[in-house]
């Protein structure tokens, strides 16, 4: 990989690259691995990735929960090929963040010292089996209403992984509903099941999608490099819009007093989103934020001696070769 | 922190099905060709996505730079001769 050290640069000779890689982007062009980059865009993007790639890897963890005690066998098939797949995008996406000069080592670190984040929504318990439902219905739902617009994205890899990714992932978002259909096809005590699931998650989905684009401290930004291609307002809009339907449909009910469809803007008022609780969960303070970083930290040094052992197997084998 | 170390890294290329090219899906550690092998099965085609994989040590691929293409593919672009579309028949045969 070429390394362009930006100090080595005169002034005039940076803002000539920069002024090339803007225009790269305006004309849709993507921007691949070797191509020179503003040393922030390389920061974002990393920050970005990585933190999409840690939700996936943090996200198998609430339904891991429930798999020794899924309903039905085929439930528990079905929610193990999920978290399988949790897992590969979390390794597609952990790929793409590497190519921009950062080792796996080194994103796993902060996760670990805390000072990556992974989506806000994992930080909350899964009390029930209709929480299955909830989470891929809604949880996936939104992020794949992210991750379609994402496909987009202006980084090459990143695009490339997504789009992977959402071919994956409408699956996930399928059998939850599914979950949450058959539960609101039975008694009483099944339906109040699903829909208090659904009471508890609908404001952490929405919450997803992040800040109002006003408050939002990194969208500006991201919007002019195509980073993102639609704002955290028109993406979260676009998931309220669809789920209104959906929810309908099976007799769910979302719980919110000013979900009310706005003729004039062709799409649906709704409530203000409890901002207060979002900001104590992202600074950690949620449901599960220690208890699922100490997983994954004990599961990492746990399965350590595993990566030992392969290093020692291939430093055998490779000193009976030089034998 | 001694984990990936030395963990080498590997390009995963697919063949979906036969009759067409191995085409590059992304990358992933392993300690050998065999490992890289096994986990581009798991990683890479949970729902029958190929029939063939190869796995290339990344530090084997030698790749030309984009930012020297003028220079590197000059020669080759002042041939229009080459196209198909150069040559002005007849309407008549024009789909020739």
């Amino acid at each position: 990989m070429i390394q362009f050290d930006s100090k080595e640069l005169s002034s005039s000779e940076l803002e000539g690259l920069n002024a090339h890689f803007q225009e790269r982007i305006d004309a849709e062009e993507k921007i691949e691995p070797k191509d020179w980059m503003p040393e922030k865009y390389r920061k974002n993007l990393i920050r970005q990735i990585s933190q999409h790639a840690h939700s996936e890897v943090i996200g198998m963890q609430p339904e891991g929960n429930w798999i020794t005690r899924a309903p039905t066998l085929h439930r528990k098939a079905v929610l193990l090929a999920k978290v399988q797949d949790e897992a590969g995008h979390g390794l597609y996406l952990y790929s793409s963040a590497e190519t921009m000069g950062i080792t796996r080592e080194e994103l796993i670190e902060s996760l670990h010292d805390g000072s990556a984040k992974y989506a806000q929504i994992f930080n909350y318990p899964t009390l029930s089996w209709a929480d299955m439902g909830a989470l891929g219905w809604l949880v996936d739902g939104a992020a794949i209403v992210n991750q379609v617009s994402l496909q987009r994205t202006s980084y090459g890899p990143y695009a490339r992984s997504m789009v992977r990714i959402c071919k994956e992932e409408s699956f996930h978002q399928r059998q939850g509903y599914h979950i949450l259909m058959t539960l609101m096809e039975g008694s009483a005590e099944q339906k109040a099941m699903a829909q208090d699931a659904v009471n508890r998650f609908w404001w952490p989905s929405l919450m997803m999608f992040g800040p109002h684009d006003a408050a939002s401290a990194h969208s500006a930004q991201s919007m002019k490099w195509k980073v993102k291609r639609q704002t955290n307002d028109e993406l979260r809009q676009k998931f309220v819009d669809q789920s209104v339907e959906q929810a309908k449909a099976i007799g769910l009910t979302l719980p919110d007093p000013d979900l009310v469809w706005n003729e004039e803007r062709g799409h649906f008022d709704f409530g203000e989103i409890d901002w207060a609780e979002f900001d104590r969960v992202v600074s950690g303070s949620g449901h599960c934020n220690r208890e699922r970083v100490a997983h994954h930290r004990r599961a990492h040094d746990e399965g350590s001696w595993v990566r030992d052992a392969i290093c020692a197997y291939e430093e055998k084998k490779r000193s009976r070769e030089v034998a | 922190m001694t984990d990936n170390v030395n963990m080498k890294l590997y390009e995963v290329f697919l063949r979906s099905r036969r009759g067409l090219d191995h085409k590059h899906v992304g990358s992933l550690h392993a300690e050998d060709q065999e490992q890289a092998l096994e986990y581009a099965r798991d990683v890479y085609t949970r729902r029958g996505e190929g029939v063939s994989i190869w796995v290339v040590n990344s530090s084997d691929i030698c790749a030309s730079q984009e930012s020297d293409c003028e220079s590197f593919y000059d020669p080759l672009d002042d041939k229009p001769y080459r196209h198909a579309t150069h040559y002005k028949l007849p309407d008549e045969v024009n789909s020739m």
